[in-house]
């Protein structure tokens, strides 16, 4: 279980589930006559029913719609934003409910219990596919099933003599057929059939094929519709200016009334930590806000989080460095501070790695609207619906019923949509909203963006080992000091600070992995990977500074230490063979440059990943030609889409390695756009070689695990090419020697 | 009132002096293909064409495009080559989370009118469109596939 997943697994009970008709329940809402099927969670269907008494149609709580002209409509319990989930999802219930993926329409499914799949939910910790396959399997299966016996019915037939071809049951020795849009009334007043065969994985059409994606057409066209993009009627703009420092208030507003006179504002709010200006143009209401001269309080001294005035990371990463440990352990196998004592030699090494904002390309925005029954209507960018119905519900003071979330197509999020402390406009967009009886679209400009994201953490790594005599490693002790996002006790390590440093599977006999916990002052969030983002990099780097200790080559040194790690073994064997076969060099190319290769491996989010990346030098600056991958995520739904991720995965752990760095002086974040804060751009992208090994493992994530082997493989192939092994990303910092 | 044409129909519109062409497409016209992703001109989800040239609303002043013709991405289907492009992107199954990909649309449909066999040169100088989903390389098979097409 990931870092994430430990959170919601907290946050909600989980609990067994199987196929209910919902249309027999009353949940019909605006699609009678359909068959509508979901998963209901037995303990909770009365608690929906009530839900649903109160308010009558309010959540159509259903996966499955077929439509009478034959149009399915599938409702996904994760948020699409890029990573393909609602063509994965298509792809399953369409192999079951047979059914060709491409005459799907998927959206998102409102907030309630039905989309709760293992008792919680949220788009993260790349699980979708894999938390939901089963289910989703099975629904598909158990629809299929009411359509056939619905054509039984119709057909005074008995149920084995018909069959299914894609969208229509057949009589196949009549010839006759009837239309799934023609049967869907019909089968929809019948029981849901428990215990349908599921297809066997030989006879699959559509799961493991590249099913072209479904939202492909209309994303090449300016047609699909994010939040920023949502329209209500009667809207008005809002934008914010945020206190500079999170925990200042606004105090006075020099410039007021100057401020209001100006062409089209509408109002001026005080929020908490923030003003708004509230116009008839979004343009207009942030040339207001930016107008106003606030002087901002000091935050109070018991605030969460406030940023003080002297924070730096540079005195931050000095902190880290120097905490003491040994930390909350994560990790203990034999006995390594012996191990170190009797060592041939010890190697150490301190390493670290900056804070990033998420950078996904639509700013976050919100539109608010309050309804004359006292509900209330939100549109916002969000991972996980439910907690922000919740939170939205505390902020409206309204019951949580009576808050219907709707959740447009995400314009990349990468972590960024959780719930976080002071990092959502959301609850600015519900005063504001509630302030001037209209509905507010409020947008975060890309600087208020960079000032309130909840960051990828800051974390220094000390490593200290063991060579024995023949250069193996014996021992390895590692304190990784900072903090990370979780709700983990204070006397416990965060996941999010551990995972991809404990548990790692090379033989070595004496290991330690601890936390040493230092919490500082900034809103910190998932980032696409997490600890693992990092952790690779910690880890994989100081494993090839033992390999050159102990004289051996790194890939082979890998080998070694994976020789009773038959998955890992084979991964790393093909990514070498994907590569041409490992050569370190530094060789010549056939452009006559001078490069050199770099590998490592990865474990995250129950998937295996080997990676190797070559570089060159040009005119002082890294250069990454091609990167192979060899992912094994157990089994797949979508090669394409795998590709697809693994390809994107490689160029933001790229950017990552070369570019990405948040940097504060006196409280403040230096880079308030991506002027300051560059990231991967299309002359930086290596070719990417992505090779799928289906291991037969319990399937593992997709949108993730790419991101993690990427920086340490290219800070390796830098060390061998250079010479100069850099501890502290990211690598624009270090001015490196070398002519084209 | 500033009067702009946009995808070959004469709009009257009252913005202010130095309302970036992006707003006024968006808010006021009410065409959302045009993204607003960093206002600094430095991304490209803003990408319009004006006069043929890929250029970035956000920071175009509405009172610079008079008389000018700008082309946002709910034409791209009017012209062949934005046909052209549509389809390359869709059969290199292109975008991710997609939002920057109407400006990309924009900018390949540029390069294609004014060189239709563009080299790698020139495919790197011109398309500089940032994509934080990192589907460059799908683009630039994209852009070579409507060169041949």
């Amino acid at each position: 279980m990931n870092a994430i997943e430990r959170h919601m697994v907290n946050l909600e009970q989980s609990s067994d589930r199987s196929p209910v008709n919902l249309s027999r329940r009353g949940f019909l809402g605006a699609s009678l006559g359909a068959l509508v099927l979901g998963v209901a969670l037995p303990g909770r269907v009365a608690r929906a029913q009530e839900a649903a008494e109160i308010e009558p149609g309010m959540r159509v709580s259903a996966f499955i719609e077929i439509r009478a002209d034959g149009g399915v409509r599938l409702q996904s319990p994760f948020i699409e934003g890029g990573q393909g989930i609602y063509t994965a999802l298509a792809q399953i219930v369409g192999e079951e409910l047979d059914v060709d993926p491409a005459s799907f329409i998927v959206e998102c499914a409102p907030p309630g219990p039905d989309y709760q799949l293992g008792g919680f939910r949220f788009t993260g910790g790349s699980r979708s596919v894999r938390s939901s396959y089963e289910t989703m399997r099975r629904l598909g299966a158990a629809a299929r099933q009411m359509l056939l016996q619905a054509a039984a019915a119709r057909l005074d037939l008995p149920v084995a003599d018909l069959s299914t071809e894609p969208g229509r049951v057949i009589h196949p020795a009549s010839g006759h057929a009837l239309s799934y849009g023609e049967l869907a009334a019909e089968a929809a007043d019948l029981p849901v059939p428990e215990n349908v065969a599921l297809r066997a994985e030989t006879d699959f059409r559509w799961i493991g094929q590249p099913a072209a994606r479904l939202d492909v057409r209309d994303k090449s066209m300016g047609k699909a519709v994010y939040t920023i993009d949502v329209k209500v009627d009667g809207m008005l703009h809002a934008a914010v200016q945020h206190a500079p420092r999170l925990g200042g208030e606004p105090g006075t507003l020099a410039n007021e009334a100057e401020v209001k006179a100006m062409h089209g504002v509408h109002s001026i709010h005080r929020l908490p930590g923030a003003v708004a200006v509230v116009a008839d143009l979004w343009w207009r209401a942030r040339q207001a806000v930016e107008a106003l001269q606030v002087s901002w309080t000091e935050p109070a001294p018991d605030t969460q989080n406030a940023m003080p005035a002297d924070f730096s990371t540079e005195a931050l990463r000095a902190k880290l460095a120097s905490a003491p440990g040994p930390g909350l352990q994560a990790e203990s196998h034999g006995d390594p501070a012996a191990a170190l004592e009797g060592a041939a030699r010890v190697v150490e090494a301190t390493y670290d790695a900056p804070l990033l904002v998420h950078g996904q390309l639509e700013p976050p925005s919100t539109i608010a609207r309050w309804n004359e029954d006292g509900t209330l209507d939100l549109w916002l960018p969000n991972q996980a619906p439910d907690v922000f119905q919740q939170v939205a519900a505390n902020v409206a003071g309204i019951e949580q019923q009576n808050v219907r979330i709707h959740s447009p197509m995400l314009g990349g999020f990468f972590g960024r949509h959780f719930l976080y402390d002071n990092a959502n406009p959301f609850p600015q967009a519900i005063l504001l909203a509630r302030a001037v009886g209209r509905p507010v679209k409020l947008i975060w400009s890309r600087e208020e963006e960079f000032l309130r994201d909840a960051m990828r953490p800051l974390v220094v790594a000390r490593f200290r080992a063991g060579l024995d005599a023949e250069g193996l490693p014996t021992a390895i002790d590692i304190e990784a000091v900072g903090d990370g996002p979780g709700f983990e006790p204070p006397d416990t390590p965060r996941a999010s600070v551990v995972e991809g440093l404990a548990e790692k599977p090379y033989a070595i006999p004496n290991r330690r992995a601890a936390h040493v916990k230092v919490p500082y002052p900034v809103t910190l969030g998932y980032w696409r990977s997490v600890g693992h983002s990092m952790n690779a990099f910690f880890y994989e780097g100081f494993l090839d500074e033992l390999a050159d200790a102990g004289g051996h080559d790194p890939y082979e040194l890998r080998l070694r230490l994976l020789a009773d790690q038959p998955r890992h073994r084979t991964l790393l064997e093909a990514v070498g063979e994907l590569s041409g076969g490992w050569k370190r060099g530094p060789f010549t190319a056939e452009d006559g440059s001078r490069r050199a290769r770099g590998v490592a491996m990865a474990s995250p989010f129950e998937s295996e990943v080997a990676t190797i990346a070559e570089v060159s030098i040009e005119h002082g600056e890294v250069v990454v030609h091609d990167v192979w991958v060899a992912i094994d995520p157990g089994s797949i739904v979508n090669p394409a889409i795998v590709e697809a991720q693994v390809t994107s995965s490689v160029a933001m752990g790229l950017s990552s390695a070369l570019l990405e760095e948040v940097v504060y002086n006196d409280g403040m974040p230096q880079a308030r756009n991506f002027d300051l804060y560059p990231f991967l751009a299309r002359y930086q992208m290596p070719r990417v070689h992505v090779r799928i090994v289906e291991s037969g493992a319990p399937m593992g994530g997709i949108g993730e695990p790419g991101v993690p082997g990427v920086p340490p493989a290219v800070v390796n192939a830098v060390a061998a090419l250079t010479g100069q092994r850099v501890r502290s990303l990211p690598l624009s910092k270090v001015q490196f020697e070398g002519t084209l | 009132m500033v009067t702009i044409t946009i995808n070959d129909i004469d709009h009257a519109v009252e913005a202010d002096e130095g309302m970036p062409l992006l707003w006024v497409i968006r808010d006021i016209l009410g065409l959302t293909g045009t993204k607003y992703g960093c206002g600094i001109g430095m991304c490209g989800a803003c990408t319009v064409l004006i006069d043929g040239q890929p250029t970035r609303s956000c920071v175009t002043p509405i009172e610079s495009v008079g008389g000018l013709a700008v082309t946002t991405i709910e034409a791209i289907e009017d012209d062949p080559v934005g046909r052209r492009v549509v389809e390359a992107w869709v059969a290199s199954q292109v975008p991710q989370c997609g939002y920057c990909q109407s400006g990309q649309v924009l900018a390949a449909t540029a390069l294609l009118k004014q060189s239709p066999q563009p080299s790698e040169e020139d495919i790197t100088a011109t398309m500089t469109n940032l994509c934080r989903c990192g589907t460059y390389n799908a683009i630039a098979a994209a852009v070579r596939q409507a060169a041949q097409g």
